[in-house]
């Protein structure tokens, strides 16, 4: 479904944001990628997200070479992903409705259409008594889930989620973490996520990468790198979550 | 007192021509400002270095434009812009003719208020709208534009104020409405009382207008609630 192979990034600041970078996604899939800040995490989703265009290697999304793509035939790619980010990202001056609707105005949809897929959508996540609230209005967790309503608008067939709960507290982590999970399966929808928290990655991902100084330095079943961490980035990472416990 | 009263009735019609003069000298020339000024505005946040299409060279010949069009001192670009004001309106002469160099005053301070309201807007929104396979266009006319709206009235509030006081000064050389009433009266015919009511007016106009259009801003604004 994703692959991206030998991917590297370098910023003008001559930083090695990735550095062959090589991973596949399978359809279906909750994959996590997982780093320290700086790691790389951001670039990668970006490069996935075709935000922006590596300098050297290759990336395939849904069967297609999308490496130099650009322009309309960028957005063309775009249009089926969605994207949920750390800071929600939401219209301020438009309400819920507006909000979820605003993807398919992009693609100018159907009225109709858009007032019943929006319905739907508030169902899903559960805010269909939110719908004529702005944002300003509403909690962090009811912001974030107005976010994945929004970005599953168009059908998207990957959900792409930027440290989707790094806002929030984790009672409500849980709850967004458990919206995710049942997006997946309930619509079959592909869901990358990147975060810095080990936490996350254990709870609803089912293979995982660790990004270290732009490198995956680790690619597997989530389950057995947890279980048998072989990088140190891993071992700290999964060290930071165990001292922390041990504070509590 | 009585006197300001009796003033104040004998000249009611002629104060009330230079109120229709002067509100429809701002009136007019906020439109055309706004027609022009919100374009350019648009362009310097587009054309900037973390902009949509990010292009030096026509970044900096705009800001010089509007940079010049700013620093000339408003009775100067009044006489600058006779022969301008000739061919497009046939005289120099009366409200109309002054419309002109209130455009030219008023475009360049409109571009850099929709520049700073433009530039409030958080920049994770407009990646979001990229990230949702936005188009340029689609992302000024969707997001940057409706989302700035509260600020974008805010700073027409001081884009009228300011040329309410713009129109009286060009009373001076010829235009009409309030500040010509209060220059040929009160200048030059000594009537300080006359003069008094005139600016009384004026205060009134802009406080009516700052009034009104922050009371606006506050109500369309969704992120105060």
């Amino acid at each position: 479904m994703i692959k991206l192979q030998n991917v590297t990034k370098i910023y003008k600041n001559s930083i090695h944001a990735l550095q062959d970078a090589t991973l596949d996604i399978d359809a279906g899939d909750i994959f996590g990628i997982i780093g320290k800040s700086g790691a790389g995490k951001s670039t990668m989703l970006k490069m996935i997200g075709l935000l922006e265009r590596p300098d050297a290697g290759r990336i395939e999304i849904l069967g297609q070479d999308v490496t130099d793509f650009s322009g309309t035939a960028a957005n063309t790619v775009k249009k089926q992903m969605g994207t949920v980010f750390q800071g929600f990202n939401l219209l301020m001056q438009r309400n819920v409705e507006k909000n979820i609707a605003f993807p398919l105005e992009l693609i100018k949809a159907d009225k109709t259409y858009i007032n019943q897929r929006v319905s739907e959508l508030a169902g899903l996540v559960d805010l269909t008594d939110k719908l004529k609230a702005y944002p300003a209005q509403l909690s962090g967790g009811q912001k974030q889930r107005v976010a994945i309503a929004r970005a599953l608008a168009t059908n998207p067939k990957i959900l792409l989620c930027d440290e989707p709960t790094s806002a929030l507290d984790s009672f409500t982590t849980g709850e967004i973490l458990r919206l995710l999970r049942d997006i997946n399966t309930k619509l079959g929808i592909t869901i990358i996520i990147i975060t810095h928290e080990i936490g996350v990655i254990r709870a609803i991902t089912k293979r995982m990468a660790v990004l270290s100084e732009g490198r995956v330095v680790e690619l597997g079943q989530t389950a057995d790198i947890i279980a048998n961490p072989q990088h140190s980035m891993t071992k700290l990472l999964l060290n930071v979550e165990k001292n922390l416990d041990g504070e509590e | 007192m009585e006197n300001l009263w009796i003033t104040f009735a004998a000249f009611w019609p002629t104060l009330f021509d230079g109120l229709v003069d002067t509100m429809y000298m701002t009136f007019a020339s906020v439109t055309i400002a706004y027609a022009l000024g919100l374009p350019m505005g648009v362009m310097l946040v587009a054309t900037g270095p973390d902009g949509l299409m990010p292009n030096r060279p026509a970044n900096k010949i705009l800001g010089m434009v509007v940079n010049t069009g700013r620093s000339i001192p408003f009775i100067i670009l009044i006489v600058l812009l006779i022969p301008i004001t000739r061919i497009i309106v046939g005289t120099t002469i009366g409200s109309t003719a002054a419309i002109v160099p209130l455009v030219i005053a008023a475009a360049p301070f409109v571009a850099r208020m929709v520049e700073a309201a433009l530039s409030e807007l958080d920049a994770g929104v407009i990646d979001a709208a990229k990230s949702m396979g936005a188009g340029n266009f689609q992302i000024i006319r969707k997001v940057m534009l409706p989302e700035s709206i509260p600020s974008l009235v805010r700073g027409l509030a001081i884009t009228t104020i300011n040329l309410i006081s713009l129109s009286a000064m060009a009373g001076a050389v010829g235009a009409g409405g309030l500040g010509r009433i209060a220059i040929r009266y009160g200048y030059q015919r000594f009537q300080t009382d006359l003069m008094l009511i005139t600016v009384v007016f004026i205060v009134a106009i802009v406080a009516i207008v700052q009034l009104v259009l922050n009371v606006l801003a506050a109500k369309i604004d969704r992120k105060i609630i």
